[in-house]
């Protein structure tokens, strides 16, 4: 029975991977703490699903879900936290602030009922691994999140911009200094962060299901996967993700009194003693 | 009458009330009631739907009863027992409502009961179904119009699963009370006819991902899985537990907010072949109900949900009672008097349906199927009646009230 | 006055002894709003005077807020779950122990305050929004109690009970002692803030680094501001228990914090009357907007960004500022961004 769980640990940490690696991203590099990271999740999926769910394909609802949710970023950062660069709480509440008004609007504009994003056909149902039968599509999502794993790290290592991002996040006006335009790899990178977003809440909306309080749910994690994990460090993201994914479903399922301990109890004693988390540099 | 209209209304009702305006003449002032429903939160769908029910059911009216205007006074309680509180505060003494109807989560009719109490407002809840509301902790103003308490339906569930010759079972509910009381219903009853309950899973509310509990349920070798799940967990279950591959090996049943039209409505072929109890079928075949389902969704282009009826059918019940009365809302005790002797005789259910001594309904209890319809949509049936349940089953209710209220550490296991 | 992260400039009076002409003012002020205070209840219907309690309770909770934020320079997601272990308390003592009323009231202000030392001790080390994030979870970690806990908190459902003595029942009555213990209560974190204790805060909020160098034992001053805003917080939740006669666990949620943060930031950090200027303009707000449509959380949302562009000082903040005469210096809005925990021992 320990691999069925195992598997769901895993498959639940690679959600929180993506999503959260998006938040790292702009925690990372930006210092930006963005509370409406959740809602931009919740966005995404919504905007996925009605796509998916019209047109047939997931795939289109996937990157319409991207392309909507990066643009709503992109808004975020250039039409309102602009106004208050520099001001580190302020960006934090009005981030906030953002979170109200998108949750508000999806409530308004879908209505309170749960919707799945339906999963392609090619998905869908269980097959045989390790000897348990297993959903498919978890599987996809755990190989999705593997992927992107990758694909961060060649960005980030192997990439003019992926250097530029590390080098920002260890020092911004230094990176300024040699001439570069910070602002443009800053909203790049914000772009990329609200997208990864948005593709977390397609991918989670069709095994997770997408309603009113998702937002604050994955939010939430993805806060503790970050201060665990560490800020901008992409390994710290990881082995926050799988940490997290880890404990909650173990947590679950051995001391299901203590649900949210098991999360918020290692946030907060790492957030006391070690605020860099894990794997994170100082700035 | 839309909602936009009588929130606007309500905003110019309150301003006038704030501004001192003298409000007419009793008698030809209307009558003003305060709805309360979660429209925004976690169960934001189901608040939506009972003001439908509602709205249904005063339109049919023409928002009128014994010659006094009705006037509708809506307000979300956010899904969360201190907006609860606040709104009622606001209805009962900002807007001055002449009675309370509705709430859909069971923390937030008890934190509104408790305030009532006070008050002495009366205050109708066909939906919140804490079961002490109408046994140890009844308070006279307080009437489950149309309602059912948590554990009635799951009484005859557990007879029925004995009868099918389910021997062992596990249960999956959310942790919260109305979930300890449907399951307790269900486990006192299965385990005192000779079944067991090999495990009993606890699931907070909001639940977004089952897998640790169906990874559990796996494992063991169970006849059958009786799910307690509510709203969005509900539909997550339902789909779970078919992507884990558990649908066609262990059957489900489940209470009946599992199987709600709420729930299903946009759900496939993993719903079908539950099986749940409840007092309203929407697929029964019986006239009254046919008509109800029909000019519902004339009306509002979905199949009724449970939270539809119940606060169509409670809103039934107490404009029956007001007529009986003249209209005379004002007089509180003559109007809750009125109100516990009414029997409904026309009740979308299709049977009479009248109050215990206790202030519950006795329904006929069904036990339902979910079949899929010929236009591709999924609905419940019935496939076996159990009538006139009392809240209390079979048992005397003196006796029944000594033992405690089900809870998560009372289940009602009978010890082998 | 201070916005939250940095002041932009330093408040003329607060510093310096004020000449004798200008406390007479504000003497004559402070009097003639109590007064307009007391006698308000007369005016007003039964419902606005349990909104004018209201304000008066949420009043206290977000002066206790702007205390650790607008004096020591710490903004805290916590102090909704300090308020309402305080709630939770109380109704339990009386409901569930039996004790008498004032014996509750004692042994709830006494956990809230035991709390906040607790998340004091956690917290004293980190600054800015590691601090705001600490306090997140910590106050969490309290939700999560509260919700879980059934035998004790109730869990979903809560405690309830009617624990209001029968003399404070009616609406006015009850006003008049929250302001009763409000007014006394503001004095006393208005000292608070002004006596050497308080202006060593102030030094720390400005800059950590110099009253280190100074010889300040920082982390301790830190503690003790977070444990009596706990204090405070703890009398509010007590006031509370009496004023809903009942408690949950959405009294001690996130959502809890984040509206008396709201509160205090719209009234204005750092200017502590302001709490009861922002608890007035949110609970009036909400009232007035939720007559109207159901997209109360997307106004509130508005309200947040508006004022984190536009008046970071809040209202009274802005009235000062724009009243006020002498000012110091008036750094650029773009000046310094916290570099993540800033490291004090």
């Amino acid at each position: 029975m320990s691999v069925l769980q195992l598997l769901n640990g895993l498959t639940f940490a690679a959600l929180l991977f993506v999503v959260a690696s998006g938040f790292t991203l702009i925690f990372g590099l930006l210092r930006i703490v963005n509370l409406a990271h959740g809602a931009l999740y919740l966005l995404g999926g919504y905007i996925g699903f009605t796509v998916a769910a019209r047109s047939g394909s997931f795939l289109l609802g996937g990157v319409t879900a991207v392309v909507a949710v990066a643009a709503a970023g992109g808004l975020l950062s250039e039409g309102l936290l602009r106004f208050v660069r520099g001001h580190e709480l302020r960006q934090v509440l009005l981030t906030l602030g953002v979170a109200f008004v998108i949750n508000d609007m999806v409530l308004a504009i879908w209505g309170g009922d749960t919707f799945t994003v339906p999963v392609p056909e090619a998905l869908r149902g269980a097959t045989q691994l390790f000897g348990v039968y297993y959903p498919k599509y978890r599987l996809f999502v755990l190989v999705t999140g593997v992927l992107l794993f990758i694909g961060l790290w060649l960005l980030l290592q192997r990439t003019r911009f992926g250097a530029l991002i590390r080098a920002g996040v260890d020092d911004a006006e230094m990176v300024e200094a040699s001439g570069i335009n910070i602002r443009r790899v800053f909203l790049m990178t914000f772009l990329l962060g609200s997208a990864l977003a948005g593709f977390g809440g397609l991918l989670g909306g069709a095994f997770l299901s997408l309603y009113p309080s998702a937002d604050a749910e994955i939010l939430v994690f993805s806060l503790a996967v970050v201060i665990i994990g560490g800020r901008g460090s992409l390994v710290g993201v990881g082995i926050g993700s799988l940490l997290v994914g880890l404990l909650n479903t173990f947590g679950q399922v051995m001391f299901p009194e203590l649900a949210y301990f098991v999360i918020f109890g290692p946030m907060a004693v790492l957030l006391a003693f070690r605020p860099l988390g894990l794997f994170g540099k100082a700035a | 009458m839309d909602r936009r209209q009588f929130l606007k209304s309500t905003g110019w009702a309150l301003s006038a009330t704030t501004l001192g305006v003298p409000s007419s003449r009793a008698q030809a002032a209307s009558i003003k009631i305060g709805v309360l429903a979660p429209l925004t939160g976690v169960v934001a769908s189901g608040g939506r739907e009972m003001i439908e029910g509602t709205q249904f059911w005063f339109d049919g009216i023409k928002n009128e009863i014994s010659g006094r205007k009705v006037e509708l006074l809506i307000e979300d309680d956010a899904s969360n027992p201190d907006v609860a509180l606040q709104k009622a505060r606001r209805l009962v003494e900002q807007a001055k409502v002449h009675f309370l109807i509705g709430n859909l989560l069971a923390n937030t009719g008890l934190a509104v009961a408790n305030y009532v109490k006070g008050t002495g407002t009366p205050y109708f809840i066909p939906i919140i179904a804490a079961d002490d509301l109408t046994q140890r902790a009844r308070i006279r103003n307080v009437i489950r119009v149309a309602g059912y308490s948590a554990s009635a339906f799951t009484h005859p569930f557990g007879d029925w699963a004995l009868k099918k010759g389910y021997k062992k079972i596990a249960t999956i509910s959310q942790d919260y009370s109305f979930g300890h009381e449907q399951c307790g219903g269900f486990a006192q009853v299965f385990t005192e006819g000779g079944g067991q309950i090999v495990a009993q899973m606890w699931n907070p509310l909001n639940t977004s991902d089952f897998s640790p509990y169906l990874g559990q349920i796996a494992g063991m070798n169970v006849d059958a899985v009786f799910a307690m799940q509510n709203g969005a967990d509900a539909t997550r279950l339902l789909q779970q537990y078919a992507s884990f591959g558990l649908k066609d090996r262990i059957p489900l049943l489940g209470a009946m907010n599992l199987t709600d039209q709420a729930v299903i409505r946009t759900l496939g072929p993993e719903c079908e072949g539950v099986i749940s109890p409840a007092h309203f079928v929407e697929g029964a075949d019986n006239p009254v109900t046919v008509k109800f389902v029909k000019d519902y969704v004339a009306k509002y282009r979905k199949i009724p949900s449970l939270f539809g009826f119940s606060m169509y059918s409670g809103s039934m019940w107490v404009s029956r009672a007001i007529e009986k009365i003249g209209g005379r809302v004002e007089d509180r005790d003559a109007f809750i008097d009125s109100v516990r002797k009414t029997e409904l005789p026309d009740s979308p259910v299709g049977k009479p349906v009248r109050l215990d001594t206790y202030g519950n309904p006795i329904y006929d209890v069904y036990i339902r199927r979910v079949i899929k319809r010929p236009d591709g949509k999924y609905w419940n049936v019935p496939i076996e009646t159990y009538p006139n349940v009392s809240q209390f089953w079979t048992y005397d209710p003196e006796t029944y009230l000594k033992q405690p209220a089900y809870s998560r550490t009372f289940q009602g296991i009978k010890k082998t | 006055m201070t916005s939250i992260d940095r002041p932009t400039y330093l408040p003329a009076h607060g510093l310096a002894r004020p000449a004798r002409g200008a406390r007479g003012l504000s003497i004559i002020m402070a009097a003639s709003i109590l007064l307009a205070a007391a006698l308000s209840p007369f005016a007003l219907s039964t419902y606005q005077i349990g909104l004018a309690t209201e304000v008066l309770i949420f009043g206290i909770l977000a002066m206790s807020i702007d205390l650790l934020a607008g004096f020591a320079g710490r903004t805290s997601l916590a102090h909704g779950a300090i308020f309402g272990v305080s709630t939770y308390v109380v109704i339990f003592a009386i409901e569930q122990a039996g004790y008498p009323a004032l014996l509750a009231v004692a042994l709830g202000i006494a956990a809230s305050t035991a709390v906040a030392a607790v998340f004091a001790l956690l917290a004293v080390r980190t600054s800015g929004v590691y601090f705001l994030l600490l306090t997140l979870a910590l106050g969490m970690i309290v939700w999560g109690i509260c919700l879980r806990w059934t035998e004790v908190t109730g869990g979903e459902n809560g405690l309830r009970g009617e624990i209001r003595p029968a003399l404070l029942i009616p609406h006015r009555n009850f006003y008049w002692l929250v302001l009763a213990v409000a007014a006394p209560l503001s004095l006393a974190i208005w000292r608070f803030a002004r006596s050497p204790f308080g202006l060593t805060l102030l030094g720390i909020r400005d800059s950590e680094a110099r009253m280190q160098s100074l010889g300040y034992h920082v982390p301790l001053h830190l503690f003790i501001a977070f444990t009596v805003s706990g204090f405070f917080a703890g009398v509010a939740g007590a006031l509370y228990a009496f004023f809903n006669n009942f408690v949950s666990p959405s009294t001690v949620s996130l959502s809890q914090s984040v509206e008396a943060l709201l509160m205090a930031i719209v009234g204005g950090i750092g200017t502590l009357f302001g709490a009861f200027v922002g608890a007035a303009t949110i609970i009036v707000l909400e009232n007035t907007v939720s007559a109207y449509t159901e997209r109360w959380p997307t106004a509130l949302g508005v309200t947040f960004i508006v004022v984190m562009i536009f008046a970071p000082e809040g209202i009274v903040g802005t009235i000062r500022r724009l009243c006020g005469a002498k000012r110091v210096v008036a750094p650029s809005r773009t000046e310094g961004t916290d570099h993540g925990p800033q490291a004090v021992s």
